[in-house]
């Protein structure tokens, strides 16, 4: 396969377009499962929550406008075919670009501190972007990119589970994270769960979880089962359309898994609102 | 039903609502999240003035996203109140009346709410751009360089909310979600 020259401004345009795409419009996943949620929906309040959720995603893709005003910091999860070589600006400063402009073009808020602990000044352009780049073999670039509220992350837990405690002990660990989240983090959520790999990799799997189509599962049965089980118990929660009460808690549990060391059991869970944004495409 | 309420908002008004309760609320309220608390906190606590008057108002915990060419404001959704609850008891020992957000409270600020006859508004998370249709003019009061976080305040009509703890302490975040628990 020949080597592909990609000009920096392709990469930025095309980054610009996923952010600005993500944040007025959400996937149709999204839109079915809240439509699905707001007819089985047991409580009054919670039906006409689930309304208004579905009023607003609608206003927001005729108007082009947010659908909320938390359009997150941008993430991506980037596969680098190795036969690329960008021409212009590096890859990282040709997504940051991207990202600058969506948010400065589109009217997207701008919500990065420069510094998280001593200096919290705005960056006043939403970067940097955290991107997470894998190198795949070939001549394409494929991103999926999404902007993440922190409504909803700031509920998010990691432990490091171990061996002996089992399945039993992973899901004890999920429930429990969303049930501490309660009506914060703006229910109905989406969990993305990471289990395996390490402390790090947990992490980020669970990030990608959450940028999984809801209307997917894993590939492996016994995951595939665990997020239909999940699903359920927290719906039993009662927490409801935005945590006032109902049998809409989670609309979505994706886990995404890996190998993992032989004293370890990692899991991360990764907490999304039902405002689950991203977008993919390929360069 | 929906019960409508002209601001500025009165004690009787307060006292009238009960958790559950429907709301539309009209008139003026500020707006005010996690930087803009900080400071006022800081000031409250050295004893010196305010930039913003509090006695009688509500605030919005809101970081809005900016406004596209033609709209008053931008999608303008409520952020989560916890993260207020370190400084909300002193803001609403200066009069604040009421506040709007998404989200439980600890029981300081519960005891806050029914200590000086408060109310805590739910509005709903993530349905900014229909929110932002209740908002009808926006003006800056203080705290311009904290960008979206800068306190404004907003001329809203019919802007909609849930009663979440009335001035009696009754807690919709606890009391509801009990009536679908099926664990």
């Amino acid at each position: 396969m020949d080597i592909r020259q990609i000009k920096s401004e392709e990469i930025t345009a095309a980054v610009k377009k996923l952010f600005l795409s993500c944040n007025y419009f959400i996937g149709e996943d999204i839109m079915c499962a809240l439509e699905n949620a707001r007819r089985q929906e047991q409580s009054e309040v919670g039906k006409s929550v689930l309304a208004q959720i579905i009023e607003n995603d609608k206003i927001a893709a005729a108007e082009e406008i947010p659908l909320c005003q938390d359009t997150g910091m941008a993430i991506l999860f980037v596969e680098y075919g190795d036969r690329v070589v960008v021409e212009g600006k590096s890859f990282e400063d040709a997504v940051n670009e991207g990202v600058r402009q969506a948010y400065s073009d589109g009217y997207l808020r701008k919500s990065v501190v420069s510094d998280p602990v001593f200096d919290r000044t705005n960056t006043k352009d939403n970067t940097p972007a955290v991107i997470h780049t894998r190198i795949v073999s070939g001549n394409t670039i494929r991103i999926t990119a999404g902007g993440k509220g922190f409504g909803s992350e700031n509920m998010s837990a990691i432990k490091m589970v171990t061996p002996s405690y089992g399945v039993e002990g992973v899901k004890q660990f999920i429930l429990d994270t969303v049930r501490n989240a309660g009506p914060n983090p703006c229910p109905p959520i989406v969990v993305g769960v990471g289990i395996g790999g390490t402390f790090e990799r947990a992490a980020q799997l669970a990030k990608k979880a959450t940028f999984r189509p809801i209307d997917t599962c894993h590939p492996d049965e016994r995951y595939a089962s665990l997020e239909k089980e999940l699903l359920e118990k927290i719906n039993k929660m009662g927490f409801g359309p935005a945590g006032l009460g109902g049998s809409t808690t989670a609309i979505g549990v994706n886990i995404e898994t890996a190998p993992t060391h032989i004293a370890g059991m990692p899991v991360a869970v990764n907490i999304c609102c039902h405002a689950a944004r991203h977008a993919s495409t390929e360069i | 039903m929906t019960k409508k309420i002209t601001l500025p908002i009165t004690d009787s008004d307060i006292r009238n609502l009960k958790a559950g309760d429907s709301v539309l609320l009209s008139g003026s309220i500020i707006t005010g999240r996690d930087a803009a608390h900080k400071r006022l906190f800081e000031l409250i606590q050295q004893g010196k003035e305010l930039p913003v008057k509090l006695k009688g108002e509500i605030i919005y915990y809101v970081g809005p996203a900016p406004a596209k060419p033609g709209y008053a404001v931008g999608p303008a959704g409520p952020t989560s109140s916890y993260r207020m609850d370190k400084y909300a008891p002193a803001l609403l020992d200066l009069g604040l009346k009421g506040m709007i957000g998404k989200g439980a409270r600890n029981k300081a600020v519960i005891d806050s709410i029914v200590k000086n006859g408060c109310v805590y508004f739910a509005a709903i998370g993530g349905a900014a751009a229909l929110i932002a249709k209740s908002i009808k003019s926006e003006e800056l009061l203080c705290y311009e360089d904290l960008g979206t976080e800068a306190v404004r305040r907003y001329t809203v009509e019919d802007f909609p909310c849930i009663v979440a703890i009335d001035c009696q302490g009754n807690n919709v975040y606890e009391t509801e979600p009990k009536k679908y628990c099926r664990e």
